[in-house]
């Protein structure tokens, strides 16, 4: 066997330099060396998804099955998939500047764009999606209705012209338009039957639906009239269902199929580049999906902060990180703004935080000497935890190891998703391996996870906070950047540092290994983006 | 005869409604439901999204109303839709039945093809090392378990393609029937099938051997020795019948258990079938599909019994004219 | 006297004599005794053999290849992977022994009660039987991990329930054979209570093969903690627990690290395989049908 450091360095030299390769020939493609043909063949790491629709789903093994078929009103730029603010029309004519203060948006659509069925999409259309987006009709359910609280009517007054009225101006709200769920269905029939989509699919996206094999494969061919010029390059596209990891990593290896499109953990990357060398392309990107240490302060000693100062001092995420990046889907260390972010934490104001300080036996010591004055020295305690191996089987087994420095005694019980949620909401927990995963890289929204449940249903932590609340709301309606900036540090700071209502782990990080004939797509923080394969060709 | 399949299929009635009570019980007992499982891998859930599932699922009704909908719709033949995917679950289970049962079928053809020849040379040189290399490649097989068995034998062929071929080869992962492309087909299944056939092959092989032992002592297999008959004419005219009795009801009753191997192996070899959509419809928490998938697995599980039971007393012709 | 003092060394020597002659006749018995014997040592001295803490994770050493200082090389956390495995042998001998001593017991109480009183108790607990021996593992054991947690201790509990009917079943079958013996009738007549008759005639015929399934049920419980942590449903981390210790690294690590992937795979396949050697040896002996002439 080969020394291990020698062909860790080695395969990682190799994977930087195909990775740098990519970069450079992923630079804009003029027409000419773009080839046209062939069929993609892609793999959706989960079983069957529960329905269709994109409406009401939340899960990306909709996303990945269905969004080649699909249009939506923006987009984030396919060319530009990691920037935050970058969005360019999909069916618009172009990105309009807001008007009334900032409270409306009048989008053009174009013309000429039709269903998969020949017949005409206009304005009416969109609306009459997104009404159904934001403000659902009676028992029809919308997955994304509380991500667009700031939108009061949806409006189209000509067949070409959409107007979105707010309550108030943000800049949240461009990017929640731009969630890749966001369907333009028919109008005609989405009144007739609100359910017609769950099963079907008529679209008016790059691809054509052909068939769908549950459990196995679904299958596109390309449109013909789709409305940007040129693409789709592909002729059509097989996505297979394919839960299993292993079967993923062997089937790219074997060249069934050419890559999937959540994200691999390193050691199928070092895997794959040791096999197949520069045969296979690897893009990594900061994802935007974090694992959060919840204490339920509802349960005794996890309402005294100091417990829960000393549980974040224990770990070091600095140490921490760059060795589970080996193993794990994580990387880079962070607070509560996706790291990429504009509104995110320096370092420098990072290690002013409790939980993020350099030297990690002084955090430990303190650690301790606050156990001991809360009188929970030498604790037990139960860490609930999914029963997914990637990050959250890790981060588990890294955070119970670190705590065991100050002494704390800790247990993992694993739960399977329906009763994970259901203990989560039922507060029968003590600490929870939770985790915050956003469509898009959309900070003033994202971070609302921390809010109490009073205003935000999906937190777990069992307090009530309304200085947070302020904070929060002060800083969503500020317009200068600099200004929210400044009242970010302080929400985040209240938060994290002072009460502690949650502990942060590295930040996901995800690892796309693909077949290098695969061209055209660019990697993004969000496994839930760029996602339509329009401008994906095969140079083979 | 026919008053006792009668009876049998008549004491199989309570045995059906006890497991339909188990499992409906057992499943709602479980914290938190499909709905929750639905919504929430996106990190969160919208409690009004999961109060419009629970209405349109039909779960916000009386525990006993949704007991006596499923027996009744059981007695019907209506198995009803999988909460899931909002398909029938009929056709749920019908898609993926095939896979299933070319390799519950490909397993026990390898089990018996390899199994009695194997057993019955082990029996006839007892505690030679002929003997003694088969039980051990026998206890072997039953020693490991499968999954390993299958992610050792994807290694194995990867690896030796690799060598052998210069790239490396896996099967198919998408599935194609035996009809529309037998190669491809087979490419796919035959792993699965030699992982699962190994551990079966391994217990038919032990009950054909200590079955073929118990035969070879007695007294009529003295005497048509000491006849003088040729002992290939001893073997199998005389010795290997009256040994398969107890080795064709352990074939029978071990095809009933294959469907918990096919379980397993269908998460390893990522396939299309009845054991990976247990799993599924249990976590995803669907009541309807988990129901009908035990109804019948209990339902094979009392047939088979009862056909091998049947079949034994046919065989035998003590029972049969006795 | 000179007799009795020539027989005694006679009497030393012989059974001595008859445990090598065991081993000649019976070698895979021996070789599966040994390794159970090796397991039990392993496992229950497991602190003091073993050379780290199967728990502390080095991030200096993650999977690391087998070494002087790590004889079977560490896991992806860069855990010893000798270590995982010894006290791995204690949770394994845990689980396999209570589970099968549990079920075992239960199905002996119920297989005897069943085939003594006859008639709608045997009847009712028949169909009991069938139901618990026809019910899918995957569900049980779901659902005891849903409801109650995971942990060795439901996880026994899971494995537990589907031995029970096994058990009985051919308990009850080898009981039925001596019920119909008329020393039974007898001794009803002369008045003797249920509890003597069954205790003193029914159970001593049915030991036999009951210690004989017993052996059995160790290895098949062992391999069925495998099969539930492979599903996600057996032990969890940090436990150490071959099934665990295989579905962590089994399928990641199969072809980077393939040691972690093969050792725990050949701990349960030997231990399994020890138990089923040793099970055949002791049915060998004492089944008098199946000795040699």
């Amino acid at each position: 066997m080969k020394n291990r450091t020698g062909w860790l360095a080695e395969s990682l030299s190799i994977a930087l330099s195909a990775a740098l390769a990519a970069a450079l020939t992923a630079a804009p493609a003029s027409a000419e060396n773009i080839k046209r043909g062939g069929i993609l063949t892609y793999m959706i790491p989960a079983d069957a998804p529960p329905s269709l629709d994109g409406h009401k789903e939340n899960t990306y093994a909709t996303l990945h099955a269905t969004a080649p078929f699909y249009s939506t009103l923006i987009a984030i730029n396919p060319d530009n998939p990691s920037s935050s603010t970058d969005f360019v029309c999909d069916l618009c004519t172009e990105m309009p500047k807001a008007t009334d203060d900032g409270k409306t948006y009048t989008f053009k659509i174009r013309k000429g764009v039709k269903f998969h069925d020949g017949t005409p999409l206009t304005a009416a259309d969109v609306a009459t999606s997104w009404q159904y987006i934001v403000h659902p009709p009676k028992g029809v359910s919308s997955a994304r209705e509380s991500y667009m609280v700031m939108v009061d009517t949806v409006e189209n007054p000509d067949p070409e012209t959409v107007v979105f009225k707010l309550k108030f101006a943000t800049s949240a709200f461009l990017p929640a338009l731009a969630d890749p769920f966001a369907y333009i269905y028919k109008k005609e029939t989405l009144e007739k039957d609100p359910t017609w989509y769950e099963k079907n699919i008529l679209g008016s996206g790059p691809f054509k639906f052909v068939t769908y094999e549950t459990g196995q494969s679904i299958k596109g061919v390309r449109n013909p009239d789709y409305y940007h010029e040129g693409q789709p390059y592909l002729d059509g596209f097989t996505a297979i269902f394919a839960a299993k990891q292993s079967v993923r990593v062997d089937a790219i290896r074997a060249d069934r199929a050419a890559t999937e499109f959540r994200g691999m953990p390193p050691s199928a990357r070092d895997e794959l580049v040791k096999e197949l060398g520069d045969k296979i392309t690897v893009q990594t990107s900061d994802w935007n999906c974090v694992n959060l240490l919840t204490p339920n302060q509802k349960k005794k000693p996890f309402d005294d902060v100091r417990v829960r100062r000393a549980m974040a001092l224990a770990i070091d995420p600095w140490k921490g990180a760059p060795a589970l990046s080996k193993i794990a889907t994580v990387h880079t260390v962070g607070g509560l703004v996706f790291p990429g972010s504009p509104l995110a934490a320096t370092k420098e104001e990072l290690q002013k935080i409790v939980g993020f300080g350099p030297d990690i036996e002084k955090s430990r010591a303190e650690a301790k000497k606050l156990l001991e004055e809360a009188g929970a020295t030498g604790l037990k305690f139960e860490l609930m935890n999914r029963n997914v191996d990637q990050p959250y089987k890790f981060v588990a087994t890294w955070a119970i190891d670190e705590w065991s420095k100050i002494g704390l005694k800790v247990t993992q019980r694993v739960l399977p998703t329906g009763p994970f949620y259901d203990a989560l909401r039922s507060g029968s927990f003590e600490v929870a391996v939770e985790f915050n995963c956003q469509n898009m890289v959309n900070p003033l929204l994202d971070v609302a996870k921390v809010l109490p449940r009073s205003v935000y249903p999906e937190n777990y932590g069992g307090y009530e906070d309304p200085k947070l609340i302020e904070i929060y709301n002060s800083m969503l309606r500020e317009t200068d950047p600099a200004k929210q900036r400044a009242k970010m540090r302080e929400f985040e700071t209240y938060a994290l540092d002072t009460q502690v209502d949650t502990i942060m782990t590295p930040w996901w990080s995800r690892i796309i290994t693909h077949r290098s004939y695969m061209k055209g797509w660019k990697i993004s923080p969000s496994h839930y983006l760029n996602l339509n394969l329009a401008n994906i060709w095969l140079d083979k | 005869m026919y008053r006792y399949i009668l009876n049998r299929l008549l004491l199989s009635i309570p045995t059906l409604i006890g497991a339909a009570a188990l499992v409906f019980i057992l499943m709602r007992l479980i914290p938190g439901d499909i709905c929750v499982v639905r919504l929430g891998s996106g990190g969160s859930i919208n409690p009004t999204a999961v109060a419009n599932c629970h209405a349109q699922l039909g779960l916000d009704r009386s525990l006993v109303l949704q007991f006596f909908d499923f027996i009744a719709g059981f007695a019907r033949g209506d198995f009803g839709t999988s909460m899931w995917s909002g398909k029938p679950v009929s056709q749920e289970i019908a898609t993926r039945i095939p896979v299933s049962l070319e390799i519950a079928l490909l397993a026990t053809l390898v089990a018996v093809l390899i199994a009695i020849p194997l057993g019955t040379i082990s029996a006839l040189h007892q505690n030679s090392w002929l003997d003694h290399i088969v039980r051990t490649v026998a206890i072997a097989g039953i020693a490991t378990p499968s999954f390993w068995l299958g992610i050792m034998s994807i290694l194995v062929v990867l690896e030796v393609s690799h060598l052998a071929f210069g790239a490396p080869w896996m099967p198919p992962i998408d599935y194609v029937s035996l009809w529309d492309d037998p190669l491809r087909n087979l490419s796919i299944v035959i792993l699965p099938a030699i992982t699962i056939g190994y551990r079966y092959s391994a217990v038919t092989m032990r009950m054909t051997r200590s079955a073929m032992l118990e035969v070879l002592r007695e007294d009529y297999i003295r005497t048509a020795r000491a006849k003088g008959l040729f002992e290939h004419i001893v073997v199998n005219r005389h010795a290997l019948q009256n040994a398969l009795l107890p080795v064709v009801t352990l074939i029978g009753i071990e095809f009933a258990f294959l469907i918990g191997g096919l379980v397993v192996t269908e998460q390893v070899f990522n396939l299309n079938g009845i054991g990976r959509l247990f799993v599924l419809a249990v976590q995803n928490q669907d009541y309807t599909l988990t129901q009908a998938l035990v109804m019948l697995t209990v339902a094979i599980f009392v047939v088979t019994n009862l056909a091998v039971d049947v079949l034994y007393a046919w065989l035998d012709p003590r029972i049969r004219f006795g | 006297m000179t007799v009795l003092a020539q027989d005694a060394p006679a009497l030393r020597r012989s059974s001595l004599d008859t445990a090598f002659a065991f081993s000649r006749r019976q070698p895979l018995g021996t070789f599966g005794l040994v390794v159970v014997v090796v397991a039990a040592i392993a496992g229950l001295s497991a602190e003091w053999i073993a050379p780290y803490s199967p728990t502390a994770n080095d991030f200096g050493a993650m999977t690391e290849p087998p070494s002087a200082a790590h004889w079977l090389g560490t896991d992806q956390f860069g855990r010893d992977l000798l270590s995982r495995i010894i006290y791995g042998a204690r949770t394994a001998l845990i689980i396999g022994f209570v589970s099968a001593f549990v079920g075992g017991f239960a199905g002996l109480v119920l297989g005897v009660g069943s085939a003594y009183f006859g008639g709608v108790i045997d009847l009712v607990l028949q169909r009991v039987m069938d139901v618990l021996m026809a019910f899918p593992l995957i569900i049980m054991a779901l659902a005891v991990v849903a409801i109650f947690g995971t942990g060795v201790q439901n996880v026994i509990v899971a494995i537990t329930v589907p031995l029970v009917p096994r058990c009985a079943r051919v308990v009850r079958a080898s009981a039925l054979s001596i019920r119909e013996v008329p020393y039974i009738d007898a001794a009803r007549t002369c008045g003797f209570g249920h509890a003597r008759i069954i205790l003193r005639h029914m159970v001593p015929n049915v030991v036999a093969p009951f210690l004989i399934m017993l052996t059995a049920f160790v290895g098949q419980a062992i391999l069925a903690e495998a099969s539930l942590s492979y599903l996600g449903l057996g032990v969890q981390e940090p436990t150490p627990a071959w099934g665990l210790m295989l579905q962590g690294g089994a399928e990641e690590y199969a072809s980077t690290a393939p040691w972690i992937a093969i050792f725990p795979g050949l701990a349960i396949a030997l231990t399994v395989f020890g138990f089923s050697l040793f099970g055949d040896a002791l049915r060998d002996a004492i089944d008098p049908k199946l000795r040699d002439r």
